[in-house]
C-alpha cells in the first residue's frame, strides 16, 4: 500500500523519526476502513445465516475474523507496524498475559474442560 | 503560534509520554481481560432470566422474556465506533501535516484537525447514546445488574467499556478546545497521538467485546 511520510520533530531528535514516525496516510486509513467494515459485514452476515450459525466453525470463524480486525487496528491505526519495537513488547506482553489469563481462568472455572477434556 | 512542546526523552530515544502510554495500554488489556472472563465464567449459569440469546417463561408469572441482545442496534454502533477510529487517524494526520500547503479542496478538509476532531468526538457520543438506548431498554425488559449472572457481568463489562469510551470523548473535547484557542500544529502531534492511541484502544476492545458478548451464543 502506498506510503506517505511525515514527519514531526525530525530535526528535534532524528532517532526517534526513524523510529516512530512513518505513518500511513488516507489512502491507507480508507482502505483500513473498508476491510474493516466488510469484516464486521460478514460477522453479523454469519450471525443470521442459521446453518453457519449451528455449524461448528461458527465460534472459530468469529474468532478469527475478531482477532483479524484485533490486529488491523493495531497495526494501522495504532501504528504499532511502524513504531519501535519496544512499544510492540509493552502492548504484546500484557495481551499474552490477559490472553493466557482468559483461557486459564476458563479451563479453573470448567468451560473448555468439556470442550478439551480432563 | 503554539510554544515548542517540551519533549521527555529517555535513554531509549523515545519519549517518555509515548512509552507511558503504551504501558498503560497493556496494564488495561489485563483489566479487560479479567471482565471478558468474568463474563465468560458467568455465560450460561444464570438461573433465572432474560437471557442474552434464549427466550425465557418466569415459572411464577408466566411472563414470557425474548431474547434480550439487540444485535442489529449493536451492529449499528460497532460500525459508528470503526469508524470513529478512521476519523481520529484523519484528525492525527491533519495535525503533524498542519503546516503542509493545501492547494485543493479535498487536502484542506483532509487537513482540518477541527473538523475530524469533532467527528471522532460525535461518532464515540453517538455510540454512547447507543449504549444508552441498550441499557435503557434492558431496564425496561426486567434486566438489570442485580437480576441475574448475566445482568451482572454484562452490565460491568459494557459499563466499565462506555465509562472508558466516556473518558475519550472528555479528552477528544480537550483537544478541540486547545485546537480553537491557539490551534493544533506539529509541535502538538504527540498529545494527539497518546489521545488516538487511547482512543483505538477503547475500539479494540469493544471489537473482542462485540464478538464475544454479543454474536457468540
Amino acid at each position: 500500500m502506498e506510503q506517505d511520510t511525515t514527519h514531526t520533530d525530525a530535526a528535534v531528535h532524528p532517532a526517534e523519526d526513524h523510529a516512530e514516525h512513518h505513518h500511513p496516510g488516507w489512502s491507507t486509513y480508507w482502505k483500513v476502513a473498508l476491510i474493516l467494515t466488510l469484516i464486521t459485514v460478514g460477522e453479523v452476515w454469519m450471525y443470521y445465516v442459521p446453518s453457519i450459525y449451528n455449524s461448528r466453525v461458527f465460534v472459530p470463524a468469529l474468532l478469527s475474523l475478531s482477532a483479524l480486525k484485533f490486529g488491523i487496528v493495531v497495526a494501522f491505526y495504532m501504528h504499532l507496524k511502524y513504531d519501535h519495537k519496544l512499544f510492540r513488547a509493552l502492548f504484546t506482553g500484557p495481551l499474552f498475559i490477559a490472553g493466557c489469563t482468559i483461557i486459564a481462568l476458563m479451563f479453573l472455572f470448567g468451560h473448555l474442560v468439556a470442550k478439551f477434556g480432563r | 503560534m503554539s510554544a515548542p512542546a517540551a519533549h521527555h526523552y529517555t535513554a531509549t530515544g523515545l519519549d517518555s509520554r509515548k512509552i507511558a502510554i503504551w504501558a498503560f495500554i497493556g496494564s488495561e488489556c489485563m483489566l479487560f481481560a479479567s471482565l471478558i472472563s468474568t463474563y465468560l465464567i458467568y455465560k450460561g449459569r444464570s438461573r433465572v432470566g432474560p437471557f442474552p440469546h434464549e427466550t425465557w417463561v418466569d415459572p411464577t408469572s408466566g411472563h414470557h422474556f425474548h431474547a434480550i441482545l439487540n444485535i442489529p442496534v449493536t451492529s449499528a454502533s460497532t460500525f459508528t465506533l470503526l469508524m470513529s477510529s478512521l476519523f481520529m487517524v484523519l484528525a492525527l494526520s491533519a495535525v503533524q501535516n498542519k503546516n503542509v500547503p493545501k492547494r485543493t479542496t479535498s487536502d484542506r478538509i483532509l487537513g482540518s484537525s477541527k473538523l475530524w476532531l469533532w467527528a471522532t468526538a460525535l461518532a464515540g457520543s453517538t455510540f454512547l447514546g447507543f449504549q444508552a438506548f441498550e441499557f435503557t431498554s434492558f431496564v425496561h425488559e426486567g434486566l438489570t445488574i442485580r437480576t441475574n449472572l448475566f445482568g451482572s457481568s454484562f452490565f460491568t463489562l459494557t459499563g466499565f467499556h462506555g465509562a472508558h469510551v466516556t473518558a475519550g470523548v472528555i479528552w477528544l473535547l480537550t483537544l478541540l478546545s486547545i485546537d480553537y484557542r491557539r490551534g493544533l500544529g506539529p509541535n502538538d502531534a504527540l498529545n494527539v497521538d497518546i489521545a488516538a492511541l487511547y482512543w483505538h484502544f477503547v475500539d479494540v476492545v469493544w471489537i473482542a467485546i462485540f464478538t464475544l458478548v454479543y454474536l457468540i451464543k
